[in-house]
């Protein structure tokens, strides 16, 4: 049984170690092939040291502290609006009847569109990349909340009324653990949503943050500090995405 | 209930631009913040005039369509191989999920260093983004099969094409549709996006110029607009959805 699941294991890494080296080999290929303008893509051990140059730069932690703090707000004003609006709609079935298809149908809208208002709003400062990443989060957020609120088991429901259970009872032994994957898949598509936002509002107008050292970079064409950049913040983006989708998935027991 | 539900609901929407006028009328709100409603709405025959509304909807649609379409071709055949062989499948399905979780269009300074400002970034960035959806869904399709069809394909001797042709796309379509809708979205985000932010093409370039000029009753009315125009996107592929679930 070990064996087989030995051999399991190899029959997956194979493939993955081929096609890394063959993609790793072709990049360092057309890298030094000349047949594009030097540094688009950059050798290897360019990127590497871009990639090291990053951890290594003061600038990246101060900016990645002022990109951590716009996300965090943004998490927390979009996040706490997405709940509130969720439990209503989840909640009132003439709230849903009346406001979900508006909700459900705004979510997908690209966001980024609204930057130029919230500029105007909140100003170029860190608020209006809060506002940004607040606006995106708050759409998968509710939506997750509602349908979650509404997918608790009557049952359970049923059991919290015969026992008398108080309001705080109910919310925190039936709830909250009844309704614990979709709040983990609402916070992860509002993460990845208010980073998107958060990032994408700094390279369009910014003086701080990873979105703008992004700029920064390209504008002084700094490629292998772009790609190292561009490899930390999407890599953080998918990263945090994967760990909560796992704690969102049920274990199999 | 649900239709006085819906009727309640857009009063409230009417009742807030109002109260929203009112305010801005009364000088509660600043109106070079949030101009009046009404500016808004009387923008939009000048934008149409002026700004060639038609033209650039055509830019954006055109886009949005070549990445959808492509993300289309491109994810059944890495689904369908995929699927074909499970070593394979094994060991890259969960690397197009996370392909599927990167935020491909953060890199768009990348894009911009190797295709150029031009129309192709904006697809390729799209189509990128538009992809892993295609590949999932094709796969979790072929998955689904019931495998009384394969065997039923089998017994009959049928060639490995033949059997992809008749029983596996058909079977797996309806998964298939749902991995094309979510590409034309997909694509749609991402397109109006990245025009609004390298400032270069459709629907998105046209806020982006509209608020550099300061303007604000434009901006409002064009963000109205794209949004508007994406939600009847939307409601058109959900109802295309629906229409060939019926059919299929």
């Amino acid at each position: 049984m070990a064996a087989r699941a030995k051999l399991n294991q190899a029959g997956v890494m194979l493939p993955r170690i081929v096609a890394a080296v063959v993609i790793l080999c072709a990049w360092q290929a057309l890298a030094l092939s000349g047949l594009l303008f030097r540094d688009v893509i950059p050798p290897l051990q360019d990127l590497a040291r871009g990639l090291a140059g990053v951890f290594t730069s003061p600038d990246f932690y101060a900016n990645l502290l002022v990109t951590s703090v716009e996300l965090l707000g943004a998490l927390l004003v979009g996040g706490a609006a997405g709940v509130v609006v969720g439990l209503w709609l989840g909640g009132s079935r003439f709230a849903a009847a009346a406001f979900e298809r508006w909700i459900d149908y705004l979510g997908p809208t690209p966001k980024i569109i609204l930057f130029p208002v919230l500029i105007l709003m909140f100003g170029v400062g860190m608020q209006s990349k809060l506002a940004m990443g607040a606006v995106s989060c708050f759409f998968p957020i509710a939506i997750s909340v509602a349908a979650g609120l509404r997918g608790v088991n009557p049952v359970l429901l049923r059991v919290g009324r015969s026992f008398r259970a108080r309001l705080d009872q109910k919310l925190l032994k039936i709830y909250l653990p009844a309704m614990v994957a979709p709040l983990l898949n609402g916070a992860r598509l509002g993460f990845g949503v208010a980073l998107i936002g958060v990032l994408l509002a700094e390279t369009k107008l910014s003086k701080q943050g990873l979105g703008f050292m992004v700029m920064d970079a390209y504008q002084h064409f700094d490629m292998p500090r772009m790609y190292g950049l561009l490899i930390v913040s999407v890599g953080m983006a998918a990263g945090v995405n994967q760990l909560l989708q796992r704690a969102a998935t049920p274990t199999k027991t | 209930m649900r239709r006085a539900a819906a009727v309640f609901g857009m009063a409230c929407i009417l009742a807030v631009l109002a109260l929203l006028q009112m305010a801005i009328q009364a000088e509660w709100i600043d109106a070079y913040v949030i101009p009046l409603p009404t500016d808004m709405l009387a923008s939009l025959p000048r934008l149409v005039a002026e700004e060639h509304i038609v033209a650039r909807f055509g830019v954006t649609f055109g886009e949005t369509l070549s990445a959808g379409l492509l993300a289309l071709v491109v994810g059944v055949a890495l689904g369908a191989g995929l699927y074909r062989w499970p070593r394979m499948r094994r060991a890259f399905e969960p690397w197009v999920a996370v392909f599927a979780a990167a935020p491909l269009v953060l890199a768009y300074p990348l894009f911009l260093v190797l295709f150029g400002r031009s129309s192709l970034t904006i697809v390729v960035i799209a189509f990128g983004s538009a992809l892993a959806p295609v590949v999932l869904k094709t796969l979790e399709g072929f998955t689904a099969i019931r495998p009384v069809l394969i065997n039923v394909g089998r017994s009959l001797r049928m060639r490995p094409a033949d059997e992809f042709r008749m029983i596996l796309m058909p079977a797996a379509l309806p998964h298939i549709f749902v991995g094309m809708r979510l590409a034309l979205i997909f694509a749609l985000i991402n397109v109006v996006g990245v025009e609004f932010l390298i400032n270069l093409g459709g629907l998105g370039q046209l806020i982006n110029e509209l608020a550099e000029r300061f303007d604000l009753p434009g901006t409002w009315a064009s963000i109205g607009l794209v949004v508007g125009v994406s939600i009847c996107f939307f409601v058109m592929l959900d109802g295309g959805e629906r229409w060939l679930r019926a059919r299929s």
